[in-house]
């Protein structure tokens, strides 16, 4: 193991967690905001990919898609929020998870009725392949260098948003006094609107981006939803602060189980055992941080309610 | 009046073994049409209803169910359609995880399993069975021409790469069964997993002159599209699970050139198998996968079994899928004495026909290539 090596895999998780960051970010404010507990999040994240590759393929630029997945995952979720959603916050998380599940559903067998059953095609544009070279002489891939500098500047614009804006203000009051804030004329109903969009539009931008350097197919959301649930529930949840620490530390730590871990085994164990016990214990890692973040501090890093 | 009862009693008799050659037969069909892994479901099925209806027997009934990928749920509907659909033969799982959960407890039931794509090493040795055939293939026969490719050409030194289940498992193996090199590093990936960063960083320090990597369906593209974007430019060698027609446009120019190798390809020249390639497209509109083919041979496999005997006749049935008298897409078919296929394995690349990425085969990796298996099995 070299330390270009171990540089090269610090940015790899750091490339993973801001991504991470983007779907948490929605998921811990619909969360902490309204109560409500929204699986079909990651239905989101996969509208925003297929609205980009769709519309990348149609129109030729990779950047009209980009923007096709914020706009369509905004409106799906603006639907979403009015048609369904918007019943379910007066009822248990019991309801919110059966209807949204049901969401997952109906978006999945929706995408593949318009879309149909293989994969489709998104690349990332030609000016923005490749590897660039960092100092050391670390070879790294321009793209997902620019995923973080991305990640990062959305991450310090929703901080910005929730801390410094007078919108951030009525998000903040409506997490800790839902009737104060109705009282005093805010209109609840069009916050939360707004909030649900911002989230869905985040989630489907995050969708397209992973979806250029991966695949774009029905049921990509899910797997990344339990990552992001993992990650509000370590940062705390409402906290957008918290959800970029516990993106970064899920996205670092996973990244460098599953690199460090074989090595280690490696020193005393056969090679192929030390693959197989390195790799399945690299699995449960981000949920053995989790238990233990969850041991020391129940609410997580950042939770606000004891 | 008593004589006429008996003669009409001999002569239904008769009609009655008459018929039995035209009984019909119930097949239940459990494989993944709904998820991540629906593409390759939805081609076996396309493929083996093809053939149902090319063959215009009437006596066929197939019963399609969605397994999801999910094991429990493939052995809820195995025991749904072996009890109250009372079908004769099981086939159509896709994934070795969940033909392990389904295929012992169907065979053991006295019905026929036909894997038109799982093939475990579990069910080829120790755990065969008289009434479980693979028409596809033992997971690990496509891996091993992979090996014996890299052999061929050259390489070295391979890094190599599969997801942590029973198949990724017989993958490695069978690569390193035939490649006679050293191995610069072996990796284990999670099951679904779609970023390879850090597996990519590992192979560009690794110093291999070649990778060989298993990663089926939405895996392979992510796998391919990064690999394609960080700048390594070392040989990629593959089995043919992460090139088949229904991924390769989906990851377009960064397959380009990749060898890969299967058991079949649309360019084999002979009858059976053009006029398969063309009734697909014809049919479904587009080209047809390896999974496909597959689905296409098992269900021309059963056909041929019941022009020669009824299912309920369980030894004759055995006997005719045995013979695998059939005229299969792939040319000369048999099967060993572990009721998996013996069969040529070719190297193919990936081209560009017009604005279409599909394979060429390019040379032949193994002849008459059985399974390392086999010998473990009696039956």
């Amino acid at each position: 193991m070299t330390f270009t090596l171990l540089i090269e895999q610090i940015l790899n998780g750091l490339q993973f967690g801001v991504m991470l960051f983007l779907m948490a970010s929605g998921l811990t404010l619909v969360f902490g905001v309204m109560g409500l507990i929204n699986l079909a999040h990651g239905s989101l994240y996969m509208v925003g990919a297929f609205a980009c590759a769709a519309v990348a393929t149609a129109t030729g630029s990779y950047w009209l898609g980009l923007a096709a997945s914020l706009v369509f995952a905004a409106l799906a979720g603006v639907l979403v929020e009015l048609a369904i959603i918007r019943k379910l916050y007066t009822r248990g998380h019991l309801d919110q998870v059966l209807a949204t599940f049901a969401l997952i559903l109906v978006f999945s067998e929706g995408t593949r009725w318009l879309f149909g059953s293989f994969p489709l095609y998104l690349n990332v544009p030609e000016i923005l392949s490749g590897a660039v070279v960092l100092p050391g002489g670390i070879q790294y891939s321009l793209f997902r260098l620019l995923i973080i500098a991305v990640g990062f500047a959305i991450a310090g614009g929703l901080l910005a948003l929730i801390h410094k804006t007078r919108i951030g203000i009525q998000i903040r009051a409506g997490e800790s006094d839902r009737e104060m804030i109705s009282a005093l004329g805010v209109d609840i109903n069009k916050l939360y609107t707004i909030v649900f969009a911002l989230g869905a539009a985040l989630a489907g931008f995050a969708g397209a981006l992973v979806g250029s350097i991966q695949s774009v197919q029905v049921g990509m959301g899910e797997p990344v939803l339990i990552l992001a649930f993992v990650v509000i529930v370590i940062g705390g949840i409402g906290s957008i602060k918290g959800a970029l620490v516990g993106s970064i530390l899920v996205g670092v730590v996973d990244t460098l189980g599953r690199f460090l871990l074989p090595i280690l085994f490696g020193a005393f164990m056969d090679p192929s055992s030390a693959t197989a016990v390195g790799s399945a214990l690299a699995s449960m890692l981000i949920y053995m941080v989790m238990a233990g973040v969850l041991f020391f501090r129940p609410t997580g890093l950042f939770g606000l309610n004891a | 009046m008593k004589k006429l009862g008996a003669f009409l009693a001999g002569l239904s008799a008769l009609a009655l073994i008459g018929t039995a050659q035209a009984e019909p037969v119930k097949i239940g069909m459990i494989t993944t049409l709904s998820g991540g892994g629906a593409g390759l479901g939805i081609d076996v099925r396309d493929g083996f209803m093809l053939a149902v209806k090319n063959s215009g027997n009437s006596d066929i009934e197939v019963v399609v169910e969605d397994d999801q990928r999910k094991p429990d749920i493939a052995v809820q509907l195995a025991d749904k359609m072996i009890q109250s659909e009372k079908v004769d033969i099981l086939t159509g799982i896709i994934w070795s995880n969940l033909a392990m959960a389904v295929v012992p407890a169907t065979t053991a039931q006295g019905k026929f399993y036909l894997s038109p794509n799982a093939g475990p090493s579990a069910l080829a040795g120790k755990g065969c069975h008289k009434n479980y055939f693979n028409v596809a293939w033992q997971n690990d026969n496509l891996h091993e021409a992979a090996g014996a490719y890299a052999n061929d050409a050259g390489f070295e030194k391979s890094f190599i790469v599969a997801p942590n289940y029973p198949a990724g498992k017989d993958a490695l193996t069978g690569y390193k069964r035939f490649f006679k090199g050293t191995i610069a590093n072996e990796i284990y990936t999670q099951l679904g997993q779609k970023d390879y960063a850090a597996e990519i960083a590992q192979i560009r320090a690794s110093g291999a002159d070649s990778v060989f990597f298993f990663l089926p369906g939405g895996m392979g593209i992510s796998f391919m599209k990064q690999y394609a974007g960080s700048g390594v430019d070392i040989p990629l060698v593959g089995p043919a699970f992460s090139f088949d027609q229904g991924i390769l446009q989906a990851v377009g120019e960064a397959a380009l050139g990749v060898k890969n190798t299967s058991q079949w390809n649309k360019d084999i020249d002979n009858a059976a198998n053009k006029a398969f390639v063309a009734g697909f497209q014809a049919e479904y509109g587009r080209l047809p996968s390896l999974y496909a083919s597959q689905g296409y041979d098992t269900a021309n496999l059963i056909i041929s079994a019941m022009g020669k005997a009824s299912v309920s006749d369980a030894d004759a049935f055995r006997s005719a899928l045995e013979a695998a008298d059939f005229d299969s897409v792939r040319g000369d078919f048999k099967f060993g004495p572990n009721h998996h296929p013996v069969q040529d394995i070719y190297v193919r690349e990936v081209i560009k026909e017009g604005d279409v990425f599909t394979n060429k085969i390019i040379a032949k990796g193994l002849s008459n290539h059985s399974d390392a298996y086999a010998v473990d099995c009696s039956m």
